[in-house]
């Protein structure tokens, strides 16, 4: 690692107020990815401002329809929250397959989504239950916030505070973990809204990061139900392939995921 | 037995510190003016280094100096060696390129060193390292084995031309010739066994420290062996004559074979000591274990197995070609020649074997010794090969298996090998009704109506252990012999330490060698201490690996402990006035059989220390030692048998079961030998499942870290059920054969035998990952 300050904000304007006094900073919200980069030392910021102790930014509360998850709350604190647990289920279900222990301990959903690692659990999350990313400056939907692999809305400087998700009618998760780094190997999330709207998101499968699946939407609508995907056919074309998944192979994982997904939403 | 002595559940003695965080590694040693060294490794494979410029690192402030390969090469420091002669079968020696330890000239594979920064503190070595402008000229590189060895393929080594290192058989090829000319059935296979990257759980590291009134060195560093790295850097490296070379092996966090092998950077570490006239101190990282520390396996074989009409084994022919990497490490040449093909017989009968192995260089990491080293090649091999003829055959594959199961001992294979003893059925059965292999139909038929894919696999293994003795390993090319040192020293009080040419890095020696001392005189094991790791403290001594600490290291102990207890007789009998034969060892005592009379044994001790009172000419004090030398190799053997379910959706595995029948003749401490075998058996199942040590191309490492490289985790494996079916080892008098490699070695096939059994596809490579198997069932 390169020498860096490393800063502890306690509000999110000194933070900001840090950052703009910074030739080059960086957040620091868990650090599981920008840490181990550093230490590669393929990252180099002078300052390091971390978010992680900001007590307005952790938390999990219900209210009414809408269920808020502050950026900074780890994603155990997810898994385990009865609140989200009882609103969102899916949605613990997902934080608890994140990464390994270690992982969930340190790493939270503002840096987990402000990252948008193609791969991310989080971002299918979101993208499927029509989230909004608030932070210090506006308010985001889940639909304009992320813009292909490790893109995203946020301006320079810009803080994610807390993301609110409008709880469904219904919702499931299903993951095939990546052998080794346990990011999503292909991940889907399904939501039925309240409102009768169907949304599925997949990460882990596009070369252009988390993305709606308009197939398995458009299927779904029509009967929602695992079965209702049997003849949907995922093309390959456009989907990462590595070691350890084809394109082929994510493929099917998209359609028998959404299948798993829609199972375990009930 | 007693409470601590053989057979005992003792609990490790050396997990207190372990787990407290109180162990002593290399890289919790500091040393007063200690430097800290970063080696500038190449990004290429295959590359000319055409100069080196370190003019701006050594004005950046800390920088003690930048040494390079060329300066190796003025200083006369010597090439690394490989240890292991082969002779191929045209006659010729085996064809080596030089390794220097940092390279003057050509790099080779990416990661090989070219420079070492020296500085006051690793970010400065860093740093500094950053600013040294290497000049490199891509060459072209090939990465795999095939390529390597076809006309035009680049070369590696002027030395060894087409990349050939070898070509090299044994057994006979006429006898084997006329069993296929009459075969009623010939089973065909081929086999990759997958590259692996070892991974301890501790990086490699090593500090040197140069004593320049006393002319000497001491090297702490992370070593299986630490005596075997004292005798190469002397006698081969120009480093130091031993006596002024002492090298400490401390706690060490992991070996799985990795650290038998002398490396370039203690080697630089040590020659750098003394031109800085500072202690050095390298700590590798993660990144640098994948890139250096030699990887094991990679074989691509073709085997055929010859059958009459009784289904009995009539001949085997193998071809297998051996992926070395760039280099010759160490014992490299004798993985896939003497620790491989002399396995071929595995657990049966066949008259006939011929196996050619032609050894490959490529510009990949070296390869050497992997926990089984060899054998885990060559049981996968035969295991695959049994279940694909049960299939081919239509026979039930443990019926397969039994008929042609060796059941007399000895018994002289074709090659080489004689097996001592062993009960094959024994463990087959165990593994049998552990697993309720008659029921499997039934469950297999409940798993298919829930759509899933269940399969059963076995897997017979036998390997080869305690790697012996001396004279045989000789006459088949090794540098070295094969015995144990031990030495038994009694305090004037009767505390007793035994020091060993063993070395532990998590086998749990410090217990199971203080539980023989226990056994013998009764003594609680807290009254028994265990030094090793030390080249000034143990006179010498061959190291752990092979699973031989037990088989050969305990013995020798034993054998210093008979000496040791012969003469505390004498005293014994001296003082109680007694005879000699009448004295007998219980609870700690010397005891008159047939009386009350005893005396302590700390009062034998202050007895032998005191010297006023002991047998006329006897020498005072109470020390013995020996050298052990085995007459045989063991056999450890058994049957695994893994019952899984494959989900035809996602091509992932699950298992339901895994039973694990090992013969490993007596067992010191049940306990320590359960956890040997879950570590080799989750290593045998990383294997098949998850980890690959994978180059594109133009050799550039794809898995060069814990994000690509997919190590077992504890919930990618079952709970295992294990069992022991014993014959005694007749070559040592305690009846060990050694526990530390089986898992690896067997569990491999056992996996996916049963994945091909629930997919009904014979043709699957490892590791079996979800991908590979659903592209499996889904192919055509």
């Amino acid at each position: 690692m390169y020498q860096t300050t490393y800063h502890r904000a306690s509000s999110v304007d000194e933070a900001a107020s840090l950052f703009g006094k910074s030739s080059e900073a960086k957040f620091l919200a868990g650090g599981q990815t920008l840490l181990p980069v550093m230490k590669q030392r393929l990252a180099a910021p002078t300052d390091v401002i971390d978010l992680g102790k900001i007590k307005d930014m952790i938390g999990v509360e219900a209210s009414g329809d809408t269920l808020t998850i502050k950026a900074a709350t780890p994603h155990y604190d997810v898994a385990t929250s009865d609140a989200a647990k009882k609103a969102i289920p899916a949605l613990a279900y997902l934080a608890s397959l994140i990464g390994d222990p270690a992982v969930r301990y340190r790493g939270t959903i503002g840096g987990s989504i402000a990252n948008n690692d193609p791969a991310a659990d989080y971002p299918a999350g979101l993208l499927a239950l029509g989230a909004t990313v608030k932070t210090n400056k506006r308010s985001i939907a889940a639909d304009d916030f992320f813009k292909g692999l490790f893109t995203t809305a946020l301006e320079d400087g810009e803080i994610i505070t807390a993301v609110s998700f409008p709880v469904p009618a219904k919702a499931g998760y299903a993951k095939m973990r990546h052998p080794a780094s346990r990011f999503a190997l292909t991940a889907v999330f399904v939501a039925q809204t309240k409102s009768g709207e169907i949304r599925v998101a997949a990460t882990g499968a596009s070369q252009s990061g988390v993305m709606r699946v308009g197939v398995i939407e458009a299927a779904l609508k029509a009967n929602w139900s695992p079965s209702a995907l049997d003849s949907v056919n995922i093309p390959a074309s456009g989907l990462l392939a590595d070691i350890h998944g084809t394109a082929e192979y994510r493929a099917n994982l998209v359609k028998v995921m959404a299948q798993r997904a829609v199972a375990a939403a009930g | 037995m007693g409470v601590e002595g053989i057979g005992a559940r003792v609990v490790r003695k050396e997990d207190k510190r372990f787990i407290t965080g109180k162990g002593r590694y290399v890289d919790d040693i500091k040393l007063l003016g200690m430097t800290h060294a970063h080696f500038i490794r190449s990004p290429h494979a295959h590359a000319k280094v055409k100069g080196i410029d370190s003019s701006a690192a050594l004005k950046m402030p800390g920088v003690v100096a930048v040494l390079t390969g060329q300066q190796l090469v003025d200083d006369k420091v010597g090439n690394l060696i490989c240890g292991w002669a082969i002779t191929s079968k045209d006659g010729s020696p085996m064809k080596m390129g030089a390794w220097p330890a940092m390279a003057p000239e050509t790099v080779r594979f990416v990661g090989q060193a070219v420079a070492v920064v020296i500085a006051d503190s690793k970010n400065l070595a860093r740093d500094a390292a950053e600013a040294v402008v290497v000049d490199y000229e891509e060459l072209p590189a090939v990465a795999d084995m095939h390529a390597a060895i076809k006309a035009g393929a680049p070369q590696l080594h002027p030395e060894a031309p087409g990349n050939q290192v070898y070509d090299w058989v044994i057994g006979d090829e006429g006898a084997v010739s006329a069993a296929f000319s009459k075969a009623a059935n010939v089973v065909k296979l081929d086999v990759t066994n997958n590259r692996l990257a070892p991974n301890a759980m501790e990086p490699r590291a090593a500090i040197a420290d140069y004593d320049a009134a006393e002319e000497h060195f001491t090297l702490y560093t992370t070593s299986q062996n630490p005596h075997v790295a004292r005798l190469v850097l002397s006698a081969f490296y120009n480093i130091a004559p031993e006596h002024k070379l002492r090298v400490i092996a401390p706690d060490v966090g992991g070996g799985f074979g990795s650290k038998i092998f002398i490396y370039p950077e203690e080697m630089v570490a040590l020659w750098a000591s003394k031109k800085v006239g500072r202690p050095v101190k390298w700590t590798g990282d993660r990144t640098e274990a994948f890139l250096t520390d030699a990887h094991g396996r990679d074989h691509v074989t073709h085997a055929e197995m010859a059958f009459d009409a009784n289904n009995k084994i009539v001949g085997l022919k193998v071809k297998t070609y051996a992926n070395f990497g760039a280099y010759m490490s160490l014992f490299s040449s004798s993985v896939p020649t003497y620790l491989y093909a002399t396995l071929l017989s595995g657990q049966y009968n066949i008259p006939a074997i011929h196996a050619e192995v032609i050894g490959v260089y490529t510009n990949t990491t070296p390869v050497d010794a992997y926990r089984g080293a060899g054998r885990p090649e060559a049981s996968y091999l035969i295991e695959r090969l049994m279940e694909t003829a049960a299939r081919q055959l239509k026979v039930d594959p443990a019926a397969l298996r039994r008929a042609n199961f060796i059941t007399q001992f000895p018994h002289q294979t074709p090659v080489i090998m004689a097996y001592d003893t062993g009960d094959f059925n024994a463990s087959l059965d165990a593994a049998m009704k552990a697993i309720d292999y008659a029921g499997f139909a039934a469950r297999k038929a409940q798993a298919k109506s829930q759509g899933k894919l269940r399969g059963i696999g076995v897997s017979c293994y036998i390997e080869a252990c305690g790697i012996a003795p001396s004279k045989a390993v000789g006459s088949l090319g090794a540098g070295v012999g094969l015995w144990e040192s031990a030495e038994v020293r009694v305090n004037p009080v009767g505390t007793i330490e035994i020091l060993t040419g063993s070395h532990s890095h998590g086998q749990g020696h410090e217990t199971t060698f203080c539980q023989l001392v226990a056994d013998r005189l009764g003594v609680p094991i807290s009254q028994v201490s265990i030094v090793h790791g030390d080249t000034d403290k143990v006179q010498f001594g061959m190291g752990t690996y092979g699973s031989r600490s037990a088989a050969v290291g305990l013995t020798a102990i034993l054998k210093a402990m008979e000496k040791m207890e012969s003469k505390a007789r004498k005293i014994a009998a001296h003082a109680l006035e007694a005879s000699e034969a009448d004295i007998v060892i219980e609870n700690g005592e010397f005891k008159v059989t047939g009386t009350d009379k005893a005396i302590a044994f700390p009062m034998v001790a202050l007895a032998a220390y005191t010297a006023h009172n002991l047998p006329d000419g006897m020498e005072p004090g109470l020390k013995e030692s020996a050298f052990y030398d085995p007459s045989n190799f063991t056999f450890p053997a058994g049957t695994y048998i893994c019952e899984l379910e494959v989900d035809p959706g996602t091509g992932k595995t699950s298992f339901v079961n895994f039973v694990a029948a090992d013969d490993f003749g007596r067992l010191i401490n049940p306990m320590i030998v359960e956890g040997q075998v879950h570590g080799g058996l989750v290593q045998g199942i990383g294997q098949a499942l998850l980890e690959h040590a994978i180059y594109d191309a133009n050799g550039q490492p794809v898995t060069a870290s814990f994000m690509d490289y997919a190590m077992p985790r504890a919930d990618d494996v079952p709970s295992f059920n294990l069992s022991h079916t014993t014959t005694l080892c007749p070559g040592n008098p305690l009846g060990i054969k050694g526990c530390g490699e089986a898992g690896a070695i067997g569990a491999s096939a056992a996996v996916i035998n049963a994945i091909t059994d629930a997919i009904g596809k014979n043709n699957l490579e490892m590791p079996a990952t979800p991908d590979r198997v659903w592209r499996t069932i889904n192919a055509a």
